[in-house]
């Protein structure tokens, strides 16, 4: 790593905080970039939350240390106040105030005048579509135009470091498609943006690095594609004919494979990795496996061979499903 | 209504010109003063007051349901008629109602810090305490309201106060200070307390010994040794002999200094675990 000191947003090391017998999070590290967008992935009560407080200045770390921009977050915690803003996993707007009143408060907060507070929050209303609803008070907005509210709050002063707390749990799909394209825009301008989500794809398809959170410590972390490599080339995913014939489905697959078989839902369906250096190595084991399945009288319907999930890696590294709650209802 | 909500919510495509034009970052103000961050915080209180009107209820239709209530209920009794009486009870009965709902400020910050929006005032570069002395300007705003309304209905009542306009004024703003300074005392227990009702229980624990065993309702020399030793050390006593001693017309400075002492204890002690416990939290 070149340029250590200035190229980093975030250094965590060792960070501990602990809520009564609950060690919330239990020797977290985190290395991020400048200038990228970083995804901490872990299940609901990982700890997540309680990490981006400790590095948001929130909560006091009870061991470890941070720094951000090499700002201690403790010792000199204006100075990160000055850097970074964060979009918490509940709306951090005032729900009784419009969405006008909202950004010039905030506006006024940060020092703007309030002609200027003025202009900026209609210049952040209509780059984020809320001009028509800037005088109807927050608590009559849809989910979606609240969290862009949120985020037009967050960029207020353009900040070095975005936190962004599960930016999309309960969101509808074109929503959050919004919410994507918004984070990429305010990545290319050159903000650092740490998120945190249990959606696997989300940190696929956003973040240049992934750490893999679970029971308060980072399991796994590296690029997408490292991970999933980490766990095999692979995995095949196969519908039977006949449900009856899956016990034995399962015994064929994991012999041949030499892996673990996981039955899905549906009680036709099996998923399995398909271990393998590369992905040629993978599908020619799969295709031997398929043959075996057929030589058995097992009668295939359909079949498929795919990178493994973020799900399957997360599967392979915890051995406990990552969404084993029930979060969206809970956000919805 | 629904219907404009859903429509706005899926029309919007973030455009990288329009978004990127208020990403660019702009020089970036001085961080706003200490006065200037409470004072917008005061804004916020008073916009909430705005949207909200009906909590300006425990502000008026209280306090004008006590001094009819005690004027009428005590005043034949008491002092003969009740216009006697309140020429007695008046500066009291608004130092009551006043210290009464000085614990809403309880229960807002409390209700507050819940939410999510806390959370980005607390990350913040400003002035820590400036979020609670804004509350405590909106509430400054509500208790010089309850005192209006107070002195209006004492007035139609037959309230002659001897100090006049200036006696009167003086005795308000005394009390709108001390109960400011009083309310970091809720403050604290807003963010200590993990609910609103136990906010409300604790406020109405120690408010009703402190309103009830003072110099209120009647002359301390009445009651028993014990009581008059406390009645003589509450601070809500001192407080209604000054407020008295102003709109009487002869203010009487050694209970006006007391006052002013005990408020600025009560901010330097209450204020200081306020933001102990607003840092921690």
């Amino acid at each position: 790593m070149r340029d250590r000191t200035t190229d980093l947003a975030i250094e965590a090391s060792g960070l501990v905080k602990i809520f009564g017998e609950n060690r919330a999070v239990d020797g977290l590290d985190l290395t991020v970039r400048a200038g990228t967008v970083y995804g901490v992935l872990g299940p609901n009560g990982a700890g997540k939350t309680t990490a981006v407080k400790m590095l948001a200045t929130l909560l006091r770390p009870d061991g470890g240390e941070a720094r951000v921009f090499g700002h201690d977050v403790l010792r000199e915690a204006d100075a990160v106040r000055g850097r970074v803003s964060l979009t918490g996993q509940y709306a951090s707007v005032d729900e009784e105030m419009t969405g006008m009143e909202n950004l010039v408060l905030l506006g006024r907060l940060l020092g703007h005048k309030k002609p200027a507070a003025k202009d900026r929050a209609m210049a952040l209303l209509d780059a984020f579509g809320l001009t028509e609803a800037a005088g109807r008070q927050v608590k009559t907005y849809s989910g979606g135009m609240r969290r862009r509210l949120d985020i037009a709050a967050s960029i207020l002063n353009t900040p070095d470091l975005l936190f962004l707390d599960e930016p999309t749990t309960g969101l509808d799909p074109r929503s959050r498609n919004q919410v994507w394209d918004i984070i990429r825009i305010v990545v290319a301008h050159g903000t650092t943006v740490l998120l945190t989500t249990q959606y696997l794809e989300e940190a696929d398809r956003l973040a240049g690095r992934i750490a893999v959170v679970d029971h308060g410590r980072v399991i796994a972390e590296g690029t997408p594609g490292e991970l999933k490599s980490s766990v095999g080339s692979g995995s095949v995913h196969v519908r039977l004919r006949d449900a009856a014939q899956r016990p034995e489905a399962e015994r064929v697959l994991a012999r041949e494979l030499n892996t673990q078989v996981h039955l899905e839902a549906d009680p036709v369906a099996l998923t399995t990795r398909v271990p393998g250096e590369d992905a040629d190595a993978g599908a020619e084991r799969a295709a031997r496996a398929l043959a075996a399945l057929a030589a058995s009288g097992i009668v295939v319907d359909d079949f498929s061979l795919g990178q493994p999930s973020l799900d399957e890696v997360f599967l392979a590294l915890t051995n406990h499903p990552a969404t084993d709650q029930n979060t969206q209802e809970e956000a919805a | 209504m629904s219907a404009t909500t859903t429509e706005s919510g899926t029309a919007f495509v973030p455009a990288a010109d329009t978004l990127g034009a208020v990403l660019a970052p702009g020089a970036r103000p001085p961080r706003p003063s200490a006065l200037s961050a409470s004072l917008t915080f005061g804004w916020r209180a008073m916009l909430k007051i705005k949207h909200v009107p009906e909590q300006l209820f425990d502000v008026t239709a209280f306090p004008i349901m006590m001094t009819l209530m005690f004027t009428y209920l005590f005043g034949g009794a008491l002092a003969g008629s009740p216009t006697e009486y309140l020429q007695y009870l008046l500066p009291g009965i608004m130092v009551t109602s006043v210290v009464m709902i000085t614990m809403y400020t309880g229960v807002e910050v409390n209700k507050d810090i819940e939410k999510g929006v806390f959370d980005r005032f607390r990350t913040l570069p400003i002035w820590r305490p400036s979020t609670m002395v804004g509350y405590l300007l909106g509430d400054a705003f509500r208790y010089t309201m309850a005192s209006t309304v107070i002195l209006v209905v004492g007035l139609v009542l037959g309230f002659r106060p001897q100090g006049g306009v200036a006696g009167v004024l003086a005795a308000i703003a005394l009390l709108v200070a001390f109960s400011f300074a009083f309310s970091w005392i809720w403050t604290m227990f807003g963010l200590l307390l993990r609910s609103e009702k136990s906010v409300m229980g604790i406020s109405m624990l120690v408010l009703f010994p402190l309103t009830f065993l003072s110099n209120v309702y009647v002359d301390p020399q009445t009651m028993p040794g014990w009581l008059q030793a406390f009645v003589g050390v509450n601070p809500i006593s001192h407080l209604v002999s000054a407020v008295r001693s102003l709109m009487a017309g002869s203010p009487d400075t050694g209970e006006i200094f007391w006052v002013l002492v005990s408020g600025a204890a009560s901010i330097v002690v209450f204020g200081a675990l306020t933001m102990r416990l607003y840092n921690r939290k």
